[in-house]
This record gives C-alpha cells, sequence and structure tokens, in this order.
C-alpha cells in the first residue's frame, strides 16, 4: 500500500488523457454490463427452468393449438408425473405499449407445477374459488397500483367475449412473488375453465377444447429424454403432433428466435474490448515512454527490475478497475430504470450478480494485458540509458 | 557496508577498469585499465572535458552500469559482480546519488520525492516521516515539504534531490555536476552542504564536475581524460 501514492500519482499526471481512457474504459463496462443484462432477459430463464419440467407444443409452431384431451393421455404416458397447459391471451391493458403476457391457466396444477411462485394460501383460496379470478406478479401489480379486489379490463386481441367483445374483466384475487430474484413476476394468470367457457359460448368455435402449450412434470429428470420421447410417439401421426423438450431448452429455442444471444453479445463485446485494448494500451505505453528517465532514477534510488514491472502493472490494472466499476456500477444504476420501460418485453431484465464478478475479472485481465507490454519495456530499460532520457 | 572491508583500506576500489561501448560495428574505448581508490570520509572532485568518461566512471562506481573488464569494489563488495536484483538492493542501501538536473517526480511533493528510498525499506509510516524531516531539515527545507518541484527554485530542487540522497544514511554519496544548472549563489549553497555533509557527518562523496570553483571545495581532484586517471589537469 505504500507504494499506491506512486501509482495514483502518476495516474494523475495527463489528467485529461487519463481521464478519456478512463471514459472509454467505463463506457465499455456500462456495454457490458447492460449487454449481460440482455443476455440474462433472453436465456437467464434456462438456468432457472425446472429440470423436471418438460415443454409439448406442436410440432410445427407453437402458435398452432394442442387438443385440451391430449392432457389425460400425456398424465397415462410412464414417467410422467402430471400435465397442465397454458394458452397464449395476447391481451392488451390500456395501451400496446403496457405489454405483460397473460394466460389462461388451471390453477391448482399450475401452481403445484411453477413452485417458484409464491402465492398465500388465502390468495390461492380465493383463486380457486373466483370464476372471473386472476392472479398477478408483484411487478406487474406496482407497475399498475393493482391491489386485490381491483377489477381489471384487458383487451385480448385473439379471444372474444360470448358477446363479441375483446374486453375481458379480471378481479385481482391474489398477488404472487418470486422464489428467486430471476423468477418473472410480470405476467397474469386467469382460470382456464372461465377462459374455455366463454370461447364455448362465443364465435371462436376454432378455438374451443383447444390449448397453447403443456407443461409436464416428470417423475425422475435423468429420464427427460426417453419420457419425451414417449410423448411424441403418442402423438405422433395424428392432426397435432407434438414436440416435447425440456423447459431449458424450449426456453433457449425461444429466444433463439431473434438470434445466437450469446454469440452476438460476445461479437460486441469483443469488438469494444478490443478497442478499449488499444486505447489503454496506448494510454499506458505513451506514460512509460514519457517517463523513461523518472524510471531510471527509480532504478537508481534501488528499485529493481520486478518492483518497476509491478509499479507499471499496478498503474494499468488501476486505471482499468477504477473504469471497470465505475461502469459496472453505472450498468446496476441504469437497469432498473430501463427493466421499467421494458418491464412487458423483457421481464427479467437485471444485471446478474456473476456478471459483476466477471466484469471485475474482465478489468484486471484488461489492466493485465494493456500493461504487460510497458512494464516489460520498462523493466528492461538500461538504468544509465534511462538516466541520459531524463 | 562494512568500510573497513577493503583490502586497501580504500573505500571505492577500482581496478584495471575497462569500458567498451558498442555503436553498430565500433568499439568506442571510454575508460582503459582505470584505477582508483577513494577513502572513506573523502570528498573528491572528478573533472574532465566532455566525452573523457567521468559519468560513465560514476555510474560503474554507483553500480549503475557494468565495466567491461576489471573489478569494482565497494567497502568490500564486488559490484561488478552482483546480480541485478543483488545490485539494485545495494544502491538503495549504501549509494546516493545527486544528478545535474535534480531528477525528481514531477507530480510528487517534496517530502514525497525524500521519501522514495525509504519505500524499500521496512520502516514504519511515521518512521518514514521523521527521517525525511530530519534530510529536510538537513538541507534547510523544513519550511517547503509540501512544495511540488515545479513551485521551487533550482538550488531548492536540488536540495531536495540532495536530502533524498541522504535521506537512508548511505556511506557514499555519487554527485553529477550537482551545481551544473545553478547559478553561482544557489550553487555555493549546495558546496556548502556538500562540504557539510562531508566534514560533519562523514559522508564519502565522489562529485564530478566541470567547474574548478566547485571541484576547490572537494579534499581532492583527479582529472580524467581520454579514459585515463591523472592528478594534473590537462594542459
Amino acid at each position: 500500500m505504500k507504494f499506491f501514492y506512486l501509482v495514483w500519482s502518476n495516474l494523475r499526471r495527463k489528467k485529461l488523457r487519463t481521464s478519456l481512457t478512463l471514459l472509454s474504459v467505463v463506457v465499455a463496462f456500462m456495454l457490458f454490463g447492460l449487454l449481460a443484462a440482455i443476455q440474462e432477459a433472453l436465456v437467464g430463464g434456462v438456468a432457472l427452468a425446472g429440470a423436471d419440467r418438460l415443454i409439448v407444443r406442436e410440432k410445427v409452431s407453437i402458435i398452432n393449438l394442442l387438443p385440451a384431451s391430449y392432457e389425460a393421455r400425456m398424465e397415462r404416458i410412464p414417467g410422467v408425473d402430471f400435465a397442465t397447459h397454458q394458452t397464449w391471451f395476447g391481451g392488451i391493458y390500456q395501451d400496446p405499449k403496457n405489454f405483460f403476457m397473460q394466460n389462461p391457466v388451471e390453477p391448482e396444477k399450475f401452481l403445484k407445477i411453477h413452485p417458484e411462485f409464491i402465492l398465500p394460501a388465502d390468495e390461492e383460496k380465493a383463486w380457486l374459488a373466483t370464476r372471473t379470478g386472476a392472479i398477478v406478479g408483484r411487478r406487474t401489480a406496482e407497475r399498475f397500483g393493482w391491489k386485490i379486489g381491483d377489477k381489471v379490463p384487458i383487451r385480448s386481441t385473439i379471444w372474444t367475449l360470448p358477446d363479441g367483445s375483446y374486453t375481458w374483466t379480471f378481479d385481482i384475487v391474489g398477488i404472487f412473488d418470486g422464489k428467486d430474484k430471476g423468477t418473472d413476476t410480470t405476467p397474469l394468470f386467469f382460470r382456464y375453465d372461465y377462459f374455455d367457457e366463454a370461447r364455448d359460448q362465443g364465435s371462436q368455435s376454432w378455438g374451443r377444447g383447444k390449448v397453447g402449450w403443456y407443461t409436464i412434470r416428470i417423475k425422475d429428470p435423468s429420464q427427460a429424454a426417453e419420457v419425451a420421447r414417449r410423448v411424441d410417439d403418442e402423438f405422433a401421426n395424428s392432426s397435432a403432433e407434438t414436440k416435447t423438450e425440456p423447459e431449458g431448452a424450449f426456453i433457449q429455442a425461444w429466444a433463439s428466435q431473434i438470434g445466437n444471444i450469446v454469440l452476438i453479445v460476445a461479437a460486441i463485446l469483443g469488438a469494444v474490448f478490443f478497442t478499449i485494448l488499444l486505447v489503454t494500451g496506448n494510454t499506458m505505453a505513451q506514460a512509460v515512454r514519457e517517463r523513461t528517465g523518472e524510471l531510471g532514477v527509480l532504478k537508481a534510488i534501488g528499485f529493481t527490475n520486478a518492483r518497476i514491472m509491478a509499479l507499471v502493472l499496478a498503474e494499468s490494472c488501476l486505471l482499468a478497475i477504477i473504469g471497470g466499476i465505475t461502469g459496472l456500477g453505472l450498468a446496476r444504476a441504469i437497469t432498473p430504470v430501463v427493466a421499467q420501460k421494458l418491464a412487458g418485453l423483457l421481464p427479467l431484465f437485471f444485471l446478474p450478480t456473476r456478471a459483476l464478478f466477471i466484469g471485475l475479472g474482465l478489468s484486471i485481465a484488461l489492466g493485465l494485458v494493456t500493461g504487460i507490454v510497458p512494464a516489460l519495456v520498462a523493466m528492461r530499460l538500461r538504468v544509465a540509458d534511462a538516466l541520459r532520457r531524463m | 557496508m562494512n568500510e573497513n572491508a577493503t583490502k586497501n583500506g580504500a573505500l571505492v576500489d577500482v581496478e584495471g577498469v575497462d569500458k567498451i561501448f558498442h555503436r553498430g560495428s565500433e568499439d568506442i574505448h571510454v575508460l582503459s585499465g582505470l584505477n582508483l581508490r577513494v577513502p572513506g570520509g573523502e570528498f573528491l572532485a572528478l573533472m574532465g572535458p566532455s566525452g573523457s568518461g567521468k559519468s560513465t566512471l560514476l555510474n560503474l562506481i554507483g553500480g549503475l552500469d557494468r565495466p567491461t573488464r576489471g573489478t569494482v569494489t565497494i567497502g568490500g563488495e564486488k559490484v561488478d559482480q552482483l546480480s541485478d536484483h543483488a545490485l539494485a538492493f545495494w544502491r538503495s542501501r549504501h549509494i546516493g546519488f545527486v544528478f545535474q538536473l535534480y531528477n525528481l517526480m514531477p507530480m510528487l511533493t517534496a517530502e514525497r520525492n525524500v521519501e522514495l528510498p525509504l519505500l524499500l525499506t521496512h520502516l514504519s509510516r511515521s518512521e518514514r516521516a521523521r527521517h525525511v524531516e530530519s534530510a529536510l531539515t538537513a538541507v534547510g527545507l523544513s519550511h517547503r515539504t509540501k512544495h511540488y518541484p515545479r513551485t521551487l527554485s533550482g538550488g531548492e530542487q536540488q536540495r531536495v534531490g540532495i536530502a533524498r540522497a541522504i535521506v537512508t544514511d548511505p556511506t557514499l554519496l555519487l554527485c553529477d555536476e550537482p551545481t551544473g544548472d545553478l547559478d553561482r549563489k544557489s550553487g555555493d549553497e549546495i558546496l556548502d552542504l556538500l562540504q557539510g555533509l562531508n566534514r560533519e557527518h562523514g559522508k564519502t562523496i565522489v562529485m564530478v564536475t566541470h567547474d574548478p570553483h566547485a571541484s576547490a571545495r572537494a579534499s581532492r581532484t583527479i582529472y580524467l581524460n581520454k579514459g585515463q586517471l591523472s592528478n594534473e589537469p590537462l594542459k
């Protein structure tokens, strides 16, 4: 620590140059943080996906519906504990930009298969007792100021009521929380029986008795592939063939519809960090070149080559770490604001803690890589030659 | 450094030293078979024309460079045989350098500049501060401790340079034209200071200079010309 002021004062020597370099590092790490949040929002669910859950969808496209009668057949397949379903409702609350997911579900089975949604027992009881009841995630409830007892009108873009209107009214009977930070608490779930009854009585006969997709709980996660194959075999050569896969793979495939997110993020970050590498490396090279004489003086008074090398590396690392921490801090501060704006589109938009640690590691690596060449140059300086350049 | 360890009682013993620099295919013989002995406690002035090898000799004595042939023994230690690491450690303990252009760190205050050699010791922060204060008081700059080099006059900067050189209490002070960049009055003050360090504190000083006025302050003056030493100036 006694050498810290020496390192710090060297960084402050050319304030403008250091500030500009620092700014570029800050921007790079802020971008890293935001891209990490986007990646988390798109594929983060893969890590949280239930290992004992399979998703069954129509083989060609998820927008094609499956018969509700499949549920009982699935539950007879060896290895399947039980099955339940959801259907895309596509509703809008007041304004299209207020997007969030609303799906009709079978309440008891839904809560049983999704233990990551935490709903108080009395609210669960109320949901089971209220045909028009709906439960909503904490985030959406807070976003729109909803509370239990509110009647919420939601306009479906697909499904009509028996009277032909598109506006469905739900009674908020429960507000659920997420078990983990990564749990999506933006959706609203309402009862399938209410939904299907309305379809029965209305004009949308094409949707009657059909559902969007199934979630199956299996008895042994290690048998997931085998059970998935059995499910697909069961419905092979039918009018609605199925594609069954683990929930994690389903989420991954969903995200992949807009491209290979990991590859895109890695490509952007690669370009950014390569540029930063050049900028910071140039700053450090200049800094060392300018004070060759001073390094000679330090060596003359007894600083060893190794210590000189360590001082230069410490300087480049300090610059990169300050920039890295500031950039990641800014990203951390910005993500909740962005998350509010993108609540419907990217409900899991947050900067994961592991990204902060990766970012910190990257900043140290950046410091070491950009400092190593100038540090070696400084280390190899011959004292007598260096003193002549004072 | 064991001052009594030398075989002939000299603190500095340069024996049969050649120094050859290579410039392309050309060999430049700067020092040839040079012998020099400096007893402990002496204030030696080394004079000679530009390019005569004065600074090269000073660098060899200070362990900043190595001879092509011959040996350099300081206080019984054959410094030309030490590794780079051991040599750096040895310098930090035994040599104080004073440079013509002061060579202070511009972004450090006077006290921080003086503290630099102490960073290589195991002294605590408060002990370092005490040594720094003593050194700056010894050179008459106890009132300028927080000043940066750019706010000090040339003479004051050189005093800081001397304080930095003596703060670890080295036995040997090597001064490379310490008054070369100063006006006469400031130069005299610096020479007074060096003379005081030699006479009152027993510091052995080897000073390179062009200035006969400066060499007159030394207890002995020798002359270097074309790589050879003599006790008489070049005619």
